[in-house]
């Protein structure tokens, strides 16, 4: 059975702060959910399902949460699987609201990722009794950074992809951020600045990572024909698919990520085809996480990927549109970002996005990337329309 | 004295051993590198475990690895704020393929960053932290 356009995205709200050393992150992620009510002209009394997972949250953070909130859903969803999470959750609910186990689903992030001072990326892991696969890793110093770093270098290696290619994704990533006023980092950046910043594993630059700030956002999950009533116009879930990739017993194909598998069904399912694409939201962690995201999605043969970064193409106003809120390199990234992904997909298919507004978007697609592509890490991928 | 003693402890994160992992552990105590091959359908991997991810037979056949192997990808980490790494930038972290055909994480050692090279061949060494753990590492090949 198709979910296709059976359920929509009825309300959005990313949270303005990127700095938050005063608020509790249950505070951050209440405000979003009343943020996303609002824009859907709902209250709280509507809400029968809820999503969420995080950092600096307990493991049963979800039930702290309904405390919080005061709510008793009929549907709840904690799949951790890192900053995709909370695309999972947007087809986890869809998929629920369509077999009839909730009726209206909030899914909501919060964080003080920055004001907490974690060391996203360049921590380090912890020794001691995790999982299997940690005791083989861990004693090498691995770091999420260091992980992507070692895809880049292959790339780098097989088919020639420049430090200037992966450079141009940061330096469109902060075009649109100076288009976003809620965006971190707003000044422009060129080539050469991104060159030029310090080598935090190589050959991946600081300017080619993601930042670090606090922040939150939530999205209210309706029927389509519930929507339909509601303020804003609805934003229709055509497609989803999600997987995990790995080390696979120490046989892996480092170049083939996760977002192979998810984006295939995502497309399959939704009934569209890459040239239907208007523009996408692409989980940019590291510049490198785009362009190999986007050669597993299809958008290019892979190899081909530094082509096709370049020239403009990702900018809001260029021929395959990508991240127009800046992105996790610029905007925001509260060690999460995947529900900012759909946030911004939304706006733009309501034509909310302003000067940063791409041209004529029908239909678009958000990836989210969770853990880290050189080991353990998961993709989700959705379609979304406006029609 | 007491400082010095201090000093010299190991304080990078160690593993965890237990009944899936102890033999591979022992043996590198030995100085010997091995991966696990499976007693049913012949299916191999790295990391060891208890069953056979291919047809989950409990039958566990150990192969020992010649240590040579080829560097599949590298980086040379600059920052990790993490205690044990910090003292030790920059590092060269790397997956190598061994000559067996598995992939495997590991620091590239007495190799200077601008010598690292994907496709270089490296041999490994055996770095004993403590008593109970010894560490494989890669060193260029000689």
């Amino acid at each position: 059975m198709s979910l296709s356009r059976k359920t929509a995205v009825a309300g959005v709200f990313e949270h303005p702060t990127r700095f938050a050393p005063d608020k509790s992150l249950f505070q951050i992620m209440a405000e979003s959910v009343r943020g996303a009510l609002d824009d859907a002209g709902l209250t709280i009394k509507d809400v029968n399902g809820l999503c969420t997972t995080g950092i600096g949250m307990s493991g049963m953070g979800i039930v702290g949460l309904c405390d919080y909130l005061n709510l008793t859903p009929n549907f709840v969803d904690s799949t951790s699987i890192g900053g995709s999470s909370f695309v999972a959750h947007t087809a986890h609910a869809a998929a629920a609201i369509h077999a009839g186990l909730c009726d209206l689903c909030v899914v909501v992030y919060g964080s003080t990722a920055a004001s907490s001072r974690f060391a996203i990326g360049t921590g380090g892991e912890r020794g001691g009794a995790g999982d299997p696969c940690d005791q083989y890793e861990i004693p090498f110093g691995p770091t999420t950074v260091g992980a992507y770093a070692m895809i880049a270098q292959r790339h780098m290696h097989d088919y020639g992809t420049t430090s200037e290619q992966l450079a141009e994704i940061a330096v469109t990533m902060r075009l649109h951020a100076s288009m976003n006023p809620a965006a971190k980092y707003r000044d422009p950046i060129t080539v050469e600045d991104v060159l030029a910043s310090r080598i935090i594993s190589s050959p991946l630059h600081l300017l080619d990572c993601c930042i670090i700030s606090d922040g939150g956002g939530a999205l209210v999950i309706a029927s389509a024909e519930r929507a339909r009533d509601l303020k804003k116009k609805p934003v229709y879930i055509l497609g989803a698919g999600e997987t995990v990739r790995h080390a696979a017993r120490g046989q892996r194909d480092f170049l083939e990520i996760a977002a192979a598998q998810s984006g295939r069904l995502a497309l399959e399912r939704a009934g569209v085809m890459h040239k239907d694409i208007d523009m996408a939201m692409i989980y940019d962690s590291f510049t490198i996480t785009v362009l190999a995201t986007l050669e597993n999605l299809g958008f290019c043969k892979r190899g081909e990927g530094g082509a096709f970064v370049s020239g403009g193409r990702l900018r809001f106003d260029g021929e395959f549109p990508i991240n127009t809120d800046g992105g996790g390199l610029s905007s925001n990234h509260p060690g999460m970002r995947g529900i900012f992904l759909v946030i911004e997909a939304a706006r733009q298919l309501r034509g909310e996005c302003g000067p940063r507004q791409v041209k004529d978007c029908k239909i678009a697609l958000v990836h989210g990337t969770g853990g880290a592509l050189g080991t353990r890490h998961s993709g989700a991928t959705l379609i979304l329309g406006n029609q | 004295m007491a400082e010095q003693t201090q000093a010299k402890k190991y304080s990078k994160p160690l593993p965890h051993l237990d009944e899936e992992n102890r033999p591979w552990w022992e043996a590198l105590q030995r100085h010997e590198l091995y991966i696990q091959k499976c007693g049913n359908c012949g299916d191999i991997r790295y990391y060891p475990r208890a069953l056979c991810t291919n047809c989950m037979s409990s039958q566990v056949q150990w192969i020992k690895c010649s240590g040579r192997a080829t560097v599949y990808t590298f980086t040379t980490t600059y920052q990790n704020q993490a205690p044990g790494f910090r003292e030790s930038l920059p590092y060269i972290m790397a997956y190598v393929e061994l000559e067996e055909g598995v992939k495997m994480l590991t620091n590239l050692v007495d190799c200077q960053p601008e010598q690292a090279k994907i496709g270089m061949p490296v041999e490994v060494v055996f770095e004993d932290v403590t008593p109970a753990v010894t560490l494989a590492k890669f060193r260029p090949a000689r």
